[in-house]
C-alpha cells in the first residue's frame, strides 16, 4: 500500500484560486462569509502544516509513545470542541473525553489486534486522526440531540419518574433517539458512497497512484472501522451524559413549571 | 397524618415559589387550592419527592420523606401531571408498564373501568386519543400500581364542563371503591368544594388557611 507523490507549494498556492471563487460567491450573492472563507484557509493551512511536521517527527522518531500523545491530545481537543456543540448537557466534558477515549483506544486495538494494520506510527497516527475526529462529530450530534430531547420530553420523562420509573428507564427513549442521531449521518454516507461520492481516502490514494482495488480495500477498511468507532463514542457519550440530568434522587434537574 | 409540612420552603429559578409552608393533609380527599402560580404544582411534587425543598421538612405516615427509597415511594403515591405525558404505545401497554413498575399484575381492563374508560380503549394507540381521553388514561396507569395515594395536578383544567364533571365523578367512585387517599391541586375553588374534605388555600407560596372543607370555606 505505499505510495508516494511529492506536491509542491506551488501546487498548493495555486488551489488558492478555488478559495478565491467561493470568496467571490460570498461577496457577490451577500452571504457574508468572505471573512470566514479567509480564516478557514488561513486555519487551515496553518493546522495542517503544523500536524504535518509533527507527524514527520513522530514518523522520524518511529516510538509508539508519541503517538499516543498525540492521540491523547486530540482526544482533549475533540472533547472539548464537541463540548461546544452540546451546550444544554450539563458537564458534557467529561462523557466526551471518555467516550472518545474509549472510542479511539477500542478502534485502533480491535484493527491491531485482528491484523488489519501493524502497530507502527504510519498507520496509527492517519487512522487514529480519523477515529478520533469522526467520533467527536458523532458524539457531539448525539449529545447536541439529547439536550434537546430531553428538554423537550421533560413532561413525560418526569411522569415516568413519577410512576417509580429510574432515570435509566425514564431517559431511555430519549438516549435511544440521541444514539441514533449520533451513528445516523456515517451509516448513510456508508450506504451512499460510491455511488454519490468518493470518501477521502478513496480519492488522497488514487491520486497518488496506488492501484484501485488497494484503495478501495483500504477505504472499506477504514469506513467500517469507523462505523464501530462512531457507535462506541455515541454510545459512551449518550449512556454517561443522561445521568448528568438527574439528582441522586432520581430527580429530573431545574424543573421548569409554573405552580 | 398522611403528609406533614413544616416551614417548606422552595427556590425556582431564582424566584421563592414556597415560603415558609406548614401545613397538614390528613388520609381521605385534600384538595390544594389558590390561584394559578400559587406554588400548588411544586408543592404536590415535592410530596412526591420530584424535587427536594432547599428548607424544611416534609413527612408522609410520620417518617421523613427523604428517609422513604424514592422509586418505591413514587409506586405508593402516584402523581398524575397536570398534562398528559404518555409513552408511546397503547394505553393497555402503558398500564402494563406501570403495573409492571409496581410489581403489580396489569388488569388493564379493571384499571380502565376505575378510570371511566371503556375497556375497548385498551389497544388505543395513545397519540390518537383526545386529551380527556389521555387524562384518563393517565389515572389508569397511575391505578395499575395499586398506590395508596393519588397526587392529582389539575386534573380537569383542560376539558370541557361534561367531561370535567364524568372525571369528578370518576374520582368519587374511586374514593368510594378503593382505600385510597387524593390530594388534588386545583385552581377553582368550586371543585374543592365538590372533592375535598380537607382544604390547603395557597396564595403567593405561602398558607393562607388549612383545615376542614366547612372551615375553611366557611
Amino acid at each position: 500500500m505505499s505510495t508516494s507523490i511529492h506536491v509542491s507549494a506551488g501546487q498548493v498556492a495555486a488551489s488558492l484560486a478555488l478559495v478565491a471563487l467561493a470568496a467571490a460567491v460570498s461577496f457577490w450573492r451577500k452571504a457574508d462569509l468572505e471573512r470566514d472563507i479567509g480564516i478557514a484557509a488561513l486555519r487551515s493551512f496553518v493546522q495542517l502544516t503544523a500536524i504535518g511536521y509533527a507527524i514527520k517527527l513522530i514518523f522520524e522518531a518511529d516510538t509508539l509513545w508519541l503517538v499516543f500523545a498525540l492521540l491523547a491530545v486530540m482526544v482533549v481537543f475533540g472533547a472539548l470542541t464537541a463540548r461546544s456543540r452540546a451546550k444544554k448537557v450539563p458537564d458534557a466534558f467529561w462523557p466526551l473525553l471518555v467516550a472518545l477515549a474509549i472510542a479511539g483506544a477500542s478502534t485502533l486495538g480491535l484493527v491491531v489486534a485482528l491484523g488489519i494494520f501493524e502497530a507502527t506510527p504510519r498507520y496509527l497516527v492517519p487512522v487514529g486522526g480519523m477515529v478520533i475526529g469522526n467520533a467527536m462529530t458523532a458524539s457531539a450530534v448525539a449529545l447536541n440531540r439529547l439536550g434537546d430531547e430531553m428538554a423537550d420530553s421533560r413532561a413525560r420523562i418526569e411522569a415516568t419518574l413519577a410512576l417509580g420509573a429510574t432515570a435509566q428507564e425514564a431517559a431511555r427513549p430519549t438516549v435511544r433517539r440521541a444514539l441514533r442521531s449520533g451513528m445516523i449521518t456515517l451509516v448513510d454516507s456508508t450506504k451512499t458512497t460510491g455511488l454519490i461520492f468518493f470518501p477521502g481516502t478513496m480519492v488522497g490514494m488514487l491520486l497518488a497512484g496506488a492501484n484501485p482495488t488497494d484503495a478501495v480495500r483500504l477505504q472499506l477498511i477504514l469506513l467500517y472501522a469507523l462505523l464501530g468507532s462512531v457507535a462506541i463514542a455515541a454510545l459512551v457519550a449518550t449512556t454517561l451524559a443522561y445521568r448528568n440530568f438527574f439528582t441522586p434522587a432520581e430527580q429530573l434537574r431545574d424543573l421548569d413549571s409554573s405552580g | 397524618m398522611l403528609f406533614e409540612l413544616r416551614e417548606v420552603s422552595l427556590m425556582r429559578g431564582g424566584r421563592r415559589v414556597l415560603d415558609s409552608v406548614s401545613a397538614e393533609v390528613p388520609v381521605g380527599a385534600t384538595a390544594i387550592v389558590g390561584p394559578s402560580g400559587a406554588g400548588k404544582s411544586s408543592l404536590l411534587r415535592l410530596l412526591d419527592r420530584l424535587a427536594d425543598p432547599d428548607a424544611g421538612t416534609i413527612s408522609y405516615r410520620g417518617r421523613p420523606l427523604d428517609s422513604y427509597d424514592p422509586l418505591s415511594l413514587r409506586r405508593q403515591v402516584a402523581l398524575v401531571p397536570q398534562l398528559p405525558a404518555l409513552l408511546e404505545g397503547t394505553v393497555a401497554s402503558n398500564v402494563a408498564y406501570a403495573a409492571e413498575l409496581a410489581g403489580k399484575r396489569a388488569d388493564a381492563a379493571r384499571c380502565l373501568r376505575l378510570a371511566g374508560l371503556d375497556p375497548g380503549f385498551a389497544e388505543r394507540d395513545v397519540a390518537k386519543l383526545s386529551v380527556g381521553e389521555q387524562q384518563r388514561a393517565m389515572l389508569a396507569r397511575a391505578l395499575a400500581q395499586e398506590p395508596a395515594v393519588l397526587l392529582l395536578d389539575e386534573p380537569t383544567s383542560a376539558l370541557d364542563h361534561g367531561t370535567r364533571d364524568a372525571i369528578e365523578a370518576t374520582l368519587v367512585q374511586l374514593r368510594h371503591e378503593l382505600d385510597i387517599s387524593i390530594v388534588l391541586v386545583s385552581h377553582d375553588p368550586e371543585q374543592a368544594r365538590r372533592l375535598g374534605e380537607w382544604v390547603v388555600r395557597i396564595e403567593e407560596g405561602r398558607v393562607a388557611k388549612a383545615g376542614p372543607l366547612t372551615e375553611v370555606f366557611g
